[in-house]
């Protein structure tokens, strides 16, 4: 409990005050600080207690300043005609009521200091941070009252909750003010309750916190409510974070998303695992290096826009590696599906060393554009801008990729491919076109993958390997010849992750995924969407 | 003799050279290393020792892949994981061997655990101070994983490149796992810092000698093995298998035994493999489950020869020649050449050295006689 409102008297007369501050509140803010400030000229404690509490809540643009240098011991006054001055640091004088500097000051004595006058000095700096004119500020007062519970802001909530324009912070004061009264022996008990239902509203740590240490002469029926309103903050806080862990998990489902889709193209068309698919993801990450710095170099200005410059370049390295690739080695390991897994990882072997020999073994640092740094927040979750923006990019890409496979000629002669390979190529159709496309079109969006990670992710020669079993995993747990297949791999996967993280932890959680999904593919040897039919074999 | 005659009656030319040059090299290493004075132009150092005997596990190893690679169309991309799992069995032997002789000085507890504060030995660890029972579970632990894991994955019928990607998820996640410090194998350091083997100094020469001779004989007896499983009956079958195994089935064959047999089989000796590796290396840690591992094990074959087995051993052996060659020379130019290797072997060596060469040698053959036809070498699915 507070030591300021323990004696009656002291509160009377602070409420008092505070009472008849209330009514006079919004005209004393253009009042002159002249009168209020020359009440410091006393020798009285009580008296200063009440010029301090006056100052405070005046609004005046003063009352920082004096009270600042009360606490210092810098406020003087001068008794013949009880003008009061501030003693700058410096040994010079200014007016108290006015900030002017003054001369010829002549004696002067302190004003004095006791505790009772500091503990209001205290509240009065917590008042003032509460009618302060930056809503910043009021905020971070009202949270700072919130979590001390300190009686002696009361009044000065009391006046900041009547004055508040801000309905967000106006909010937070008010449950400034319940868990002041929650916890005040003095307050009714219906007031009490009242409050305790204002705070379950809030219903965050901070409010089960608050609501966990009542002391211990509450009586049993606030202490009921506050025990059912825990509960059912608890409930909520559960829900919420459930909420959040499915949001990190989409958050990572949509990279593993961006990261196998391409694999999963190039799976189902040509029955060919592509081991250098990483090596893509890592390619795509560094075009993103090299177009900053160009641009860093070129046209700083537009550094903001570099991503959106960095995609279509990414796409088009990578997927000209890709077709590179197809035509210089796939092409002759037709129907060898297991070889070209050999082949691909040699690929990827070189293009890592390659990546290294010409950009160093060490990580590059990859600019993040101011609109996608930062965070906020709605209700209680969490949400990071990078994050946000590659679920959107990923979502994006999935569409895109759809409307491409289902809507253009190209995306039908692809589907038919994947269907049966001799009979489309009966039909007319050049296989081997469809094939080096095909993969092309696989390694691009590895590279637009890459652009994305180099958001979240150490640019350097090892990233995709970061990245390529779980590409596997997810492709083999969604199936393939079915990109929705993917999208439901990812997002299991990612979401799965996610909540065995708080259990399990990071890499016992990992470790349960993968035998998960080995003891899956025994049941569905083919994943989740199976391509039915003769094809298959 | 009747176990004799079944190892040694099925042996070809390649196979009878290859078990000859190792039988002398499992006597005259030894013997040239030790006896022989270190300025003789015959001496061999003994860094040579300790490399040519790594190189004879890795052939071992390399044996297991083709066994079930070359023979059976199981691309493992796992194999790695048995041939750890086999070196922590021996390097838990050998880290019980330490005794009080650690830096902490604990009898019975090996330094990262008193440094973990532990203070009992984990069940897993029970038993390991007893030489038999490390060497029983040497083949039971990467056998028993191999069959369970063969039990689930053949009779659901999980082939080709599924098989392939969960292999790779099975030694993906055990290194996860063993680089956990909680799973009380050492975590990241893994084990090391061993003193003796049996009561022989792990460090002295003449044990070193013995291992690299011990590491000669386990791979010709993998030879021997291998090479009995594939010229039996079985072994037609496992071809079968390969070739076309939906006809196999359908010719009343249970596929998924014949399978399981020969890739615990596979599994036993990959782990027999990882356990002579471990002396002769020092050091057992968890990046030797890391799938790229694996994978480099299977280059090793196809560079020398897939399903010839000889050429699996051969192949291991130059392989990891040319690494030790090139990581001195140009250590920046290793993963190129590799990489490079991968490329070119499946490109243009799809027989690899051994099948390419003994092709060569049988149409020079052909040539003086009159080709005999031969039935269509393509299967028909």
């Amino acid at each position: 409990m507070n030591q300021t409102i323990r004696r009656p008297w002291q509160l009377a007369l602070v409420t008092a005050l505070f009472a008849a501050l209330m009514l006079f509140a919004s005209p004393l803010r253009a009042q002159d600080a002249g009168p209020l400030v020359q009440r410091f000229a006393t020798e009285s404690f009580n008296d200063i207690v009440g010029a301090v509490n006056g100052l405070a809540t005046s609004g005046s643009p003063r009352a920082a300043p004096v009270i600042e240098a009360l606490r210092d011991g810098r406020l003087v006054y001068r008794q013949a005609d009880r003008t009061v001055f501030i003693r700058r640091t410096d040994g010079s004088f200014v007016s108290a009521a006015t900030g002017e500097p003054a001369s010829d000051v002549g004696t002067t004595r302190p004003v004095r200091l006791n505790n009772n006058v500091r503990r209001a000095i205290d509240a009065a700096v917590g008042a003032l941070s509460l009618l302060h004119p930056d809503p910043a500020r009021r905020t971070s007062a009202a949270e700072a009252v919130f979590k001390s519970r300190d009686g002696s802001a009361l009044a000065a909530l009391e006046t900041a909750i009547g004055q508040e324009r801000d309905a967000r912070i106006k909010t937070l004061m008010e449950e400034a003010r319940a868990a002041i009264l929650v916890a005040n022996p003095q307050a009714a008990e219906a007031d009490r309750i009242a409050a305790i239902g204002i705070i379950q509203r809030r219903g965050d740590q901070d409010a089960l916190a608050m609501l966990g240490s009542l002391p211990a002469d509450t009586p049993p029926r606030v202490r009921e409510a506050a025990e059912s309103a825990s509960v059912a903050i608890r409930r909520t806080l559960a829900v919420w974070e459930a909420g959040q862990n499915v949001w990190y998990g989409i958050s990572l489902g949509s990279v593993l998303l961006l990261a196998a889709i391409g694999l999963a193209i190039t799976f189902g068309v040509m029955g060919v695992i592509n081991m250098a698919h990483g090596e893509m993801v890592m390619i795509g990450a560094y075009t993103t290096f090299v177009v900053q710095q160009t641009i860093r170099s070129v046209a700083p200005g537009l550094m903001d826009a570099s991503l959106f410059i960095a995609l279509p370049m990414a796409f088009l390295v990578a997927g000209a590696i890709g077709v590179a690739i197809e035509r210089l080695i796939i092409r002759h390991l037709y129907g060898r599906a297991l070889e070209t897994l050999l082949a691909t990882w040699g690929v990827s072997l070189v293009l890592q060393q390659a990546v290294r020999s010409w950009f160093g073994p060490t990580n590059r640092e990859v600019t993040t554009p101011s609109w996608m740094s930062g965070s906020f927040e709605v209700g209680h979750l969490a949400i990071t801008a990078n994050r946000l923006a590659i679920i959107i990019f990923a979502a994006m890409v999935f569409a895109a990729l759809l409307l491409f496979l289902k809507r253009t000629p190209f995306g039908l002669q692809t589907r038919a491919v994947t269907q049966n390979r001799r009979m489309a190529g009966a039909m007319g159709i050049r296989t081997n076109w469809v094939d080096a496309f095909t993969f092309g079109l696989g390694s691009g969006i590895a590279g637009l993958a890459g652009v994305a990670l180099s958001q979240i992710d150490n640019v350097s020669p090892n990233l995709g390997q970061g990245y390529i079993i779980d590409s596997f995993m997810v492709v083999v747990f969604g199936g393939v010849g079915n990109l929705w297949g993917t999208l439901v791999g990812a997002m299991t996967l990612g979401i799965a992750n996610k909540f065995l993280e708080p259990y399990a932890g990071a890499v016992l959680g990992k470790i349960l995924l993968l035998v998960f999904i080995i003891l899956f593919i025994q049941k569905r040897p083919r994943g989740l969407f199976a391509l039915k039919g003769r094809a298959v074999e | 003799m009747m176990l004799t005659r079944f190892l040694f009656e099925k042996i070809d030319r390649a196979g009878w050279v290859f078990l000859v040059l190792l039988g002398i090299a499992a006597v005259l290493v030894p013997v040239l290393n030790l006896a022989v004075p270190p300025g003789s132009m015959f001496h061999v150092s003994n860094t040579a020792v300790g490399l040519w005997g790594k190189y004879m596990t890795y052939a071992l190893l390399a044996l297991a892949v083709d066994l079930v690679w070359g023979y059976c169309g199981i691309l493992s991309l796992g194999h790695g994981a048995f041939f750890a799992l086999g070196g922590y069995a021996m390097g838990m032997y050998l880290m019980r061997q330490i005794g009080p002789r650690g830096v902490y000085s604990h009898p019975v507890l090996p330094d990262f655990m008193v440094f973990l504060n532990w203070t009992e030995l984990p069940v897993t660890w029970w038993g390991f101070s007893s030489f038999p029972y490390a060497l029983l579970m040497v083949a039971l632990v990467p056998g028993l994983l191999a069959f369970v894991f063969g039990w689930f994955a053949f009779r659901s019928r999980v082939t080709g490149v599924y098989l392939s990607i969960i292999t790779q998820a099975l030694t993906y996640a055990l290194m996860l796992a063993f680089f956990r410090n909680d799973m009380g194998f050492g975590g990241n350091n893994g084990l090391t810092d061993f003193k003796d083997i049996l009561g022989f100094n792990i460090q002295s020469q003449v044990t070193r000698a013995v291992l690299f001779s011990l590491s000669v004989i386990a791979l010709m007896t993998g030879y021997l093995v291998a090479r009995a499983i594939v010229t039996s009956k079985a072994g037609k079958i496992l071809i079968a298998i390969r070739d076309a195994e939906a006809r196999t089935r359908f010719l009343g064959y249970r596929v998924e035994n014949f399978k399981l047999f020969v890739w615990t089989v596979s599994a036993v000796m990959a782990g027999i493999a990882g356990a002579l590796y471990v002396p002769q290396v020092g050091i057992i840690n968890p990046s030797e489950f890391s799938p790229a591992n694996s994978i480099e094990t299977i280059v090793w074959v196809a560079v020398g020869g897939r399903g010839t087995l000889v050429g699996a051993a051969l192949g291991a052996g130059l392989v990891n020649f040319a690494k030790s060659w090139f990581t001195g020379a140009f250590p920046q130019g290793w993963l190129f050449a590799l990489g490079g290797l991968f490329i070119f072997v499946t490109l243009f060596l799809p027989k690899g050295i051994l099948g390419t060469f003994t092709d060569w040698w049988k149409r020079r053959g052909e040539r003086r006689e009159p080709p005999a036809s031969s039935p269509a070498r393509q299967p028909a699915e």
